[in-house]
């Protein structure tokens, strides 16, 4: 995705949805679960629980002592020899990035896979600059190729099938491409090796940005993002400043959640620990080095104390293979690169109501995504809050729900309120409904909840639980 | 002395299954438990806490505490969301060290779900219930992840004589109810729902079991539109069965 939204309408998306999506994303999601638990299992479920806590502490920790961790990284990032940047804002990263791709007169950028760089929409800025970018990640390659973003923040393309991917290749890229995996890969792998080669700038995300050292970490499977880090002369990294952790102690705490919950790996292929540029000719690597570490919104999602662990979360994606709603709907029904409940509580907050107030909203409240999270993020409570500042506004923001929804909640809390109401209301529902009724279902209901008839009938009102009571008990009396 | 315990009915038992709620009086009555009916008792105040309106949950939060902190005993109730919302969410409703925070508190601790009431409070899980067939279970959200019952209603389940419990495929995974979230997001929620439908019917149970209303008009609905014969049960129609309930 490389333009940023205006406004996201959650079940248009999911209307548009290909039916073949929810098998595909299913199907995956069950690999990774599956491979994840086996994981958890091995380690023991008590063990599991202790690591998942210390990384909620390490987590929030570093996060409610942001401003000390960011200025210790910066120290040591500028004394390894590195370039550091802030970014209030996308724009102000955007420019900052281009700025530095000028000065080098850069015509190729290769990309290692990054979510802060999707955030800012960075790829669509450096090709209105005239800067071709390449993404490198198997999976963002592919997607990049379809023109789309990713559909998952730790797998883009896994919703495709190798025949699907084939086909694009053999479209895209006009080569024979057969639908095999290891084919395939090895045709994206001649297509980007020379890419590489002749690419003026790398530009990376960044896992973690370890404060002690300066050090930025980056976790992957395919080694391509290490080639955007080390081969071409000046290497970029985009980090969100909500990825500093204390120290290494910490992000072995990290790394040991990190990957078990993402793919189901004790630790991924490649865990890469960048500390500035090489301090001498005997090392190799770009000669510079910058650090862009970008708020974009993230200062004010740690301003109210009811949403800021959203900032803990790591990307491991472990909520969006449990989340239900995600399962059936995928990645793009949200709107936004990073998607699933971790991408709900994050764009709502970063995009705001007028634009994402729908997304807090695409959530059963299952708590599936509380339960499996590595650091423990209570995500449908931050859901409720999120919720809350749309139809009620809150410290932040005003309530951006249309006055009539707000009314009827005031109506409706009055009447369910006061017990007479409360009572009459079924009484009068009991009526009112007989038209509709047949052997206790409705199957045709007027709206609003001929949205519900849609798919099943609605159980005809019966309320009888009062009376029989009180008969009840007026028998009990007179025997 | 007999353990007393308060209804609380909850909405949606109350409109759509009575049924439930006069079996849960007769078993509870029947495990010599002295059964109490507030009826000043309305809703608790979940489908605004939920949807976002925090003022109108207080304002119903404020009326429940008062009709149930007035009299004393256990409270029970046939819904674990419900249950939720008292246990873990009316506290949230009010500044600490208020009045209400503590009565919030105070009356959280004695609101219990019924499956949980009944092994944990009366320490029973054989109800002497007598059904025959084959039952498989739906693990409604709040009941298992917002209050942790995991275990407790299938092993009055398996207490049951003549009941066989096969397993169900994706048995925690949500059925697409979600309250306002199925009219808001009507597609997704007919997706999740037939997804459960397809796994209950796969199952070759007769009856489907589950501890919530909302779940359960949810999936008795998808069931009938498909066509199916398996039965959508609340839990406590199970437990209450093969012995004189009403």
């Amino acid at each position: 995705m490389n333009q940023l939204p205006t406004a996201i309408n959650f079940r248009s998306n999911t209307r548009q949805v290909p039916p073949q999506m929810s098998a595909a994303v299913q199907k995956a999601t069950a690999k990774f679960l599956g491979n994840r638990a086996a994981l958890v299992d091995a380690l023991g479920n008590d063990y599991w629980q202790v690591l998942r806590q210390a990384g909620h502490d390490i987590r929030l920790h570093a996060i409610t002592h942001i401003a000390h961790y960011l200025e210790q990284a910066e120290q040591a990032v500028t004394r390894a020899g590195g370039q550091v940047h802030w970014a209030r804002d996308a724009e102000e990263a955007r420019r900052i990035l281009l700025d530095i791709a000028a000065r080098h007169r850069v015509k190729l950028a290769v990309k290692g896979k990054s979510m802060a760089t999707e955030e800012i929409g960075l790829n669509h800025a450096l090709q209105a600059a005239g800067i071709r970018v390449l993404e490198t990640d198997l999976g963002e390659y592919i997607v990049q190729l379809k023109g789309v973003g990713p559909a998952h923040i730790v797998v883009p393309a896994f919703h495709l099938s190798k025949e699907e991917i084939a086909a694009l290749f053999r479209d895209k890229l006009g080569v024979e491409a057969p639908a095999e995996a290891e084919k395939l890969t090895q045709i994206a792998r001649m297509k980007l090796r020379e890419e590489f080669l002749a690419a003026e700038m790398g530009i990376s995300g960044g896992n973690f940005l370890v404060a002690e050292t300066g050090t930025i970490v980056t976790v992957t499977n395919e080694g391509n993002g290490r080639m955007c880090t080390t081969v071409p002369p000046v290497h970029v990294a985009v980090v969100g400043i909500d990825k500093v952790v204390p120290d290494w102690e910490s992000l072995t705490v990290l790394l040991k959640l990190l990957a078990r919950s993402a793919t189901g790996q004790k630790l991924s292929c490649y865990t890469q620990f960048i500390s500035g540029p090489p301090r001498s000719a005997a090392e190799t690597g770009p000669a510079e080095m910058h650090l862009i570490l970008l708020d974009n919104g993230r200062t004010r999602i740690l301003q109210t104390p009811e949403c800021r662990e959203t900032l803990l979360c790591i990307r491991c994606g472990a909520c969006l293979n449990i989340c239900p709603v995600y399962n059936h709907v995928g990645g793009y029904a949200y709107g936004y690169p990073i998607s699933g409940p971790t991408g709900v509580i994050f764009a709502s907050q970063i995009l705001g109501p007028k634009i994402a107030g729908a997304l807090p909203f695409a959530s059963t409240l299952c708590g599936a995504c509380n339960d499996i999270c590595p650091v423990k993020i209570p995500i449908t409570r931050i859901l409720l809050h999120l919720r809350r500042r749309v139809v009620e506004g809150d410290e932040t923001e005003p309530a951006t729900a249309p006055a009539s929804l707000r009314l009827g909640a005031r109506v409706g809390a009055l009447a369910l309120g006061s017990t007479g109401l409360y009572r009459l209301g079924s009484r009068l529902l009991r009526r009112m409904q007989a038209p509709f009724v047949s052997v206790g279902w409705m199957e045709r209901v007027p709206a609003p909840l001929n949205r519900w008839t849609m798919s099943r009938p609605f159980p005809a009102f019966a309320a009888d639980f009062r009376q029989w009571w009180r008969g009840r008990h007026l028998k009990a009396r007179h025997e | 002395m007999a353990i007393k315990a308060q209804l609380f009915i909850t909405c949606l038992a109350e409109q759509f299954f009575p049924g439930v709620l006069k079996r849960m009086v007769g078993l509870l009555e029947r495990l010599d438990v002295q059964v109490a009916f507030p009826e000043e008792q309305t809703c608790c105040g979940q489908p605004f806490f939920n949807s976002g309106y925090r003022s109108q949950a207080r304002d119903l939060a404020v009326k429940w505490l008062k009709v149930f902190g007035r009299g004393d005993g256990f409270i029970v109730s046939p819904s674990g969301s419900c249950v939720d919302m008292v246990h873990h969410h009316f506290p949230e409703l009010f500044p600490p060290g208020s009045p209400e925070h503590r009565r919030a508190v105070d009356v959280a601790a004695r609101t219990f779900e019924f499956t949980q009431f009944l092994v944990h409070q009366l320490k029973i899980t054989d109800v002497g219930a007598r059904f025959s067939g084959r039952v498989t279970y739906h693990a409604s959200c709040h009941l298992l992840r917002g209050l942790s019952a995991r275990e407790e209603p299938k092993a009055l389940l398996q207490a049951v004589q003549g009941l066989e419990l096969v397993p169900l495929s994706g048995e925690e995974t949500c059925c697409g109810f979600g309250g306002a979230f199925s009219v808001i997001y009507p597609e997704v929620s007919k997706a999740m729902m037939e997804a459960k439908v397809r796994a209950i019917e796969s199952t070759g149970a007769d009856v489907v079991a589950a501890g919530d209303a909302g779940c359960i008009m949810n999936i008795a609905g998808g069931l009938r539109r498909a066509g199916s014969s398996v039965r959508a049960m609340h839990l406590v129609e199970i437990l209450a069965a093969g012995r004189g309930a009403s």
